[in-house]
């Protein structure tokens, strides 16, 4: 029989269609189905200039604004050369935004996933924390999703009075809430017999798929652009990387996928740490400082090809620019979308498998369709 | 390894005259590879275990418009064991710009599966087609869009399907 999930299903975070091929309650094959939001990223990034298409890069993976403009605006600072004369401070408040939105960006996926198997409270949890986090990156930019905040060879605008303390708070707050969600969902004895040993993810398969992200470190592989590329302030703050070790099954099935986002929220709440105490001490705010100091007048980078790489919440996160070296627009973007490789591991994933398996299958996955389809 | 030893590797795995040109003053270096020998050059790249480029981070189809009448694909290649990364390109020269005639480039599907989506992708878009695809139809566009948007003298629809598009 053919079943059609989606376009509008729960588990698919927007909107995606997933063509089922079925026996029974078994899934014969999966053959994915998108486009239902394509809104031309490409095509509008060759007719804007390169700071006009930064809010166009927050559109495209929506729970990690953030993290996508910060890809977007170092890859054009690196065609400029100006990526060595960016203050510290603004280097570090980038970061520190940043890692602000991956933990947000990832307690959507854990509490989504947990209404994907089945448990309620804690998408609740999830999203009350993450609450905290959208009204501080509100207070310090304005908007509640859609950022804008991270400008060429700047920021938009200095942090509000007070942030840092804010985020020292929110760290204390939030360790003993992390404690609570991993008692009530990560060893919860229902929820790892849904998880272990399912939708097992072999390391060759991975990479053979292009996956990245915590798709990739859940199969064991420990890469991560942060440390591999070691751009921003990364080299200078100090974190592990989490990889998928098999605890409760095999390496690479859903349960370790899901562990390593669990595991990356502790990094990124030590990051943040690290970031609020040093902006607080040496990089401290002065009257004179100016974050959009560095803005240049004119952005026209020299003919040139360049790929630039970050590590989103979802994986490596890649634009790979073509410059002519004569106007503010670039001649071509493309945009590789993390969530668009690792969603195309699925149709592999799911033969043979029964049909609730395959939502814990897709959630684990955590895709964002604004990015699959830019 | 540098990019002048994979280059010599490349002369010496697959043939001369492998490697047409070399772009190294930019922020990363470039190879571009003869269009007919970019499987051989891929499968080398991925196998040898001096190279070991394993993960096809990116393919972008390339349109450089009317005037100069050339397209392009161009591979973001990874090595995960050595970190190291490298870019290769492909180019023809492709005048015609109706849809019945479209630019034919090799498929790298056999070697690395990430490319079955990209490469459905340049299809849908920029109207490369792939030869050796086992599945090339449009992927992000409805089936019966008429026209490649990313091409640079594309037109902008006005109608689908009888909706007027704003």
């Amino acid at each position: 029989m053919v079943l059609n999930m989606g376009p509008q299903h729960p588990s698919t975070h927007g909107v995606l269609r997933l063509e089922l091929i079925t026996d029974g309650e078994i899934v014969k094959e999966a053959i994915p189905h998108m486009g239902y939001l394509h809104r031309c990223f490409e095509k509008h990034a060759e007719s804007l200039t390169y700071q006009q298409t930064i809010p166009f890069t927050d559109r495209m993976d929506y729970l990690a604004s953030m993290n996508n403009s910060h890809a977007w605006v170092m890859g054009v600072e690196r065609m400029l050369g100006i990526d060595n004369d960016i203050p510290k401070r603004v280097e570090y408040i980038r970061v520190l935004v940043c890692e602000l939105n991956r933990i947000s960006s990832h307690l959507i996926a854990l509490g989504t996933y947990g209404i994907d198997i089945g448990a309620f409270t804690p998408f609740l949890w999830c999203f009350r924390d993450r609450e905290h986090i959208t009204s501080m990156l509100e207070w310090a930019s304005g908007s509640r999703l859609l950022y804008n905040y991270i400008w060429i060879g700047g920021l938009f605008y200095d942090l509000p009075v007070g942030f840092e303390e804010r985020c020292l708070e929110f760290v204390t707050y939030f360790k003993p809430k992390l404690k609570e969600l991993n008692q009530l969902l990560t060893d919860n004895q229902i929820f790892i017999s849904r998880t272990a040993n399912v939708g097992v993810l072999p390391i060759d398969v991975a990479i053979n798929y292009g996956c990245s992200g915590p798709v990739l470190r859940g199969s064991g592989v420990k890469w991560d652009l942060r440390r591999i590329d070691n751009y921003s302030a990364y080299p200078e703050l100090e974190f592990d990387i989490p990889v998928g070790k098999g605890e409760m099954g095999s390496v690479g099935d859903c349960w370790d996928r899901y562990k390593v986002r669990v595991d990356e929220i502790t990094e990124s709440l030590k990051m943040i740490e690290q970031c609020s105490n040093r902006l607080l001490t040496d990089l401290k705010r002065t009257p004179d400082f100016d974050p959009r100091a560095k803005l240049p007048r004119k952005i026209i980078p020299k003919a040139q090809e360049y790929y630039m790489r970050a590590e989103s919440p979802r994986g490596e996160l890649g634009f790979y620019f073509v410059a002519d070296g004569k106007t503010e627009i670039p001649q071509r973007v493309k945009s590789r979308g993390p969530s668009f490789n690792n969603l195309s591991v699925i149709s592999e994933l799911s033969k043979g498998v029964m049909i609730a398996d395959l939502i814990a299958i897709l959630g684990s996955i955590d895709i964002v369709l604004g990015e699959v389809d830019r | 390894m540098t990019v002048d030893e994979i280059k010599a590797l490349l002369i010496a795995k697959v043939g001369e005259g492998v490697v047409i040109a070399e772009e190294t003053p930019g922020l990363q270096s470039v190879l571009t590879i003869q269009p007919d020998k970019i499987v051989d050059v891929m499968r080398e790249l991925r196998d040898n275990p001096l190279t070991y480029f394993d993960f096809l981070a990116c393919l972008s189809g390339i349109d450089h418009g009317p005037e100069i009448g050339k397209f392009s694909v161009v591979y973001n290649l990874t090595s995960i064991p050595y970190q190291t990364q490298l870019t290769l390109k492909v180019m023809k020269d492709h005048t015609d710009r109706s849809f019945e005639n479209l630019p034919v480039f090799l498929s790298v599907n056999e070697v690395y599966r990430t490319a079955d989506w990209h490469e459905r992708e340049a299809y849908d878009l920029v109207g490369i087609y792939f030869e050796g695809h086992p599945d090339l139809r449009r992927i992000l566009l409805p089936d019966d869009w008429e026209g490649f948007p990313l091409r640079k003298d594309y037109k902008n629809a006005e109608y689908y399907k009888g909706i007027k598009i704003d």
